[in-house]
């Protein structure tokens, strides 16, 4: 029944590669345009759909997946009785004052550094045989080092948040350095700039698009190192109650923690996002 | 009243080891007296931009030296404001406060600032616009803010690098009226970049033709055709003059004289 047209089968694959009459408001041949998020939330909620009625017929035992009202219901049992001795809030705070600690010392050490690093030849040496080599190394690789040099408390765990966040937001930064067109930097010295006024008042806020963006995927790897961090010897947080929940098979406490993680995660991306519009309007346009 | 002396300066630049220096200005001499307007054409890589860029001071000569008002130019600085073709106003500043960075830079107060920004914003008629951001105005609206903040820090020159050649055909006319007018006003040296002969007869007092490989200066020209306009000429009239056209004409020849040398290896 699937007729050929021009080499492409009229099935459901053929229709994406069909051109449409275009729309007011929309432009002849853009690829993929239009808005999405309807079906997105048909697609999330198919999924939650589906993970019910799995569970609701018993074709999966509660021991792989708990159905979605288990989930919830954890999720009650520990916001008000506590794992572990410290209630969800509790865990979910000294994560959150962890991925923030390390995501803050990051950008406080990665900016200057990343700015140095475009701005002169000689930090650019410096600076990028480290980064380069860790970089590309898993955190998991390195934590028993952390724990050696540093113990088991806070500053391990802390540290190692904050190496995973500090390359990306280094590079980003350098790379942002460039991101002032040289015409910029000609006019503010002809206007009588300085070169550190030129750093401060052109490449600076020029990079700063680039910053935020770096800034985005450092917390992103941030929270995907903090199971590994709190691997070290924790006894609480969010980390540390997946971790210890998967010890214990209790895997509705595992799914509920891995919703948080991904919950506050996308709630900061939401953040910096709103941030970039706030702080960046000109990107992209100018 | 300044005074700008390009004193018989070369500038070389290194190509490789084996291969001998191109040198992209040979033994320029070039004098801008008070309230000259100094039309620069020719062919490309006759080396106009880098004639400007030695002016700016982002560039040194090799030989020679730039001297403006008996001191010699070592790099660049507020007495020399650079007018671009494009990007280089800053996009997280709004209109005023683009006009206002030089002002900024030298650590004026705020009322100083906004107050000497605006009187050069109402001059290129764009007093509306204090708060707009810069990347919402059409590119003949931002070049009029780039020479407003270039005029802001009331520089001795204006060094201007084909600070026309982005725009329309209709605004680019209005926007020569509008420098011609702006110049007159002031009675500040300018040193003017351009690909468009019309706009050169038009708008300098002199012209120099510049020619390549080695750039130098070839030709010189007095011009009258702003005195013209500014005498009460419509713009048209004066560029539809037969005067305007023979002159036209004859420029025309000796750039593409050039070109043909040259092998038009570029069109």
């Amino acid at each position: 029944m699937s007729e050929v047209k021009n080499g492409i089968p009229s099935s459901f694959l053929g229709s994406l590669f069909k051109i449409k009459p275009t729309k007011p408001g929309e432009v002849y041949g853009v690829p993929g345009q239009g808005d999405s998020l309807f079906i997105s939330a048909v697609s999330g909620g198919a999924i939650i759909a589906l993970w019910a009625l799995a569970t609701w017929a018993g074709w999966i035992k509660p021991l792989f997946l708990p159905s979605p009202l288990a989930i919830v219901q954890k999720f009650v049992q520990v916001a008000t009785e506590g794992f572990a001795n410290y209630t969800l809030f509790e865990h979910t705070w000294i994560s959150v004052l962890r991925v923030f600690g390390a995501l803050g010392l990051a950008c406080i050490s990665a900016i200057p550094v990343g700015l140095a690093m475009g701005m002169s030849r000689v930090m650019r040496g410096v600076f990028d045989p480290p980064i380069e080599f860790y970089r590309p190394v898993p955190p998991l690789a390195y934590l028993p080092l952390m724990i050696v040099w540093f113990g088991i408390g806070e500053l391990s765990k802390v540290l190692l948040i904050f190496l995973a966040i500090f390359a990306p937001v280094a590079i980003g930064t350098r790379s942002g350095v460039r991101s002032a067109a040289i015409e910029q930097v000609h006019a503010a010295y002809s206007l009588g700039a300085s070169p550190w006024q030129v750093l401060t008042q052109v490449i600076l806020p020029a990079a700063l698009p680039e910053i935020i963006t770096a800034t985005r995927i450092g917390m992103g790897v941030g929270w995907t190192t903090l199971v590994a961090a709190e691997m070290v010897a924790a006894t609480s947080g969010i980390g540390f109650m997946v971790l210890s929940a998967s010890q214990f098979l209790q895997t509705s406490t595992v799914i509920m923690g891995i919703f948080i993680i991904a919950a506050i995660a996308y709630a900061f991306d939401l953040l910096m996002r709103f941030l970039e519009r706030k702080l960046v309007p000109w990107k992209g346009r100018a | 009243m300044g005074n700008l002396h390009v004193d018989h300066v070369t500038v070389k630049f290194p190509v490789g080891p084996h291969t001998p220096p191109v040198r992209a200005l040979s033994d320029v001499d070039l004098e801008i007296g008070p309230g000259e307007f100094v039309v620069a054409l020719g062919a490309s890589g006759c080396g106009k931009s880098t004639l400007l860029n030695l002016l700016a001071g982002f560039l040194s000569p090799s030989q020679g030296k730039v001297i403006l008002n008996g001191a010699t130019v070592a790099g660049p600085g507020a007495d020399r404001a650079v007018v671009f073709q494009k990007h280089a106003l800053l996009p997280w500043l709004n209109v005023i406060d683009n006009v206002a960075f030089g002002l900024k830079l030298r650590g004026a107060g705020k009322n100083e600032r906004y107050e000497t920004a605006r009187k050069h914003l109402n001059q290129l008629g764009l007093g509306a616009f204090e708060t707009h951001p810069v990347y919402q105005l059409s590119g003949g609206m931002q070049q009029r803010v780039g020479i407003a903040r270039a005029l802001a820090i009331d520089p001795e020159i204006l060094l201007m690098d084909e600070p026309l050649g982005a725009l329309d055909a209709l605004t680019r006319e209005k926007a020569q009226e509008l420098i011609i007018r702006i110049w007159k006003e002031t009675s500040k040296m300018v040193f003017f970049i351009t690909h468009s002969v019309e706009e050169a007869l038009f708008m300098g007092t002199r012209l120099i033709v510049m020619s390549p490989r080695p750039g130098r200066i070839t030709h010189t020209f007095d011009l009258v055709f702003s005195q013209r306009f500014l005498a009460g000429e419509d713009a048209r009239a004066v560029k539809a003059s037969q005067d305007f056209i023979k002159m036209r004409e004859k420029v025309l020849k000796i750039i593409f004289g050039d070109e043909e040398a040259a092998g038009s290896d570029h069109v």
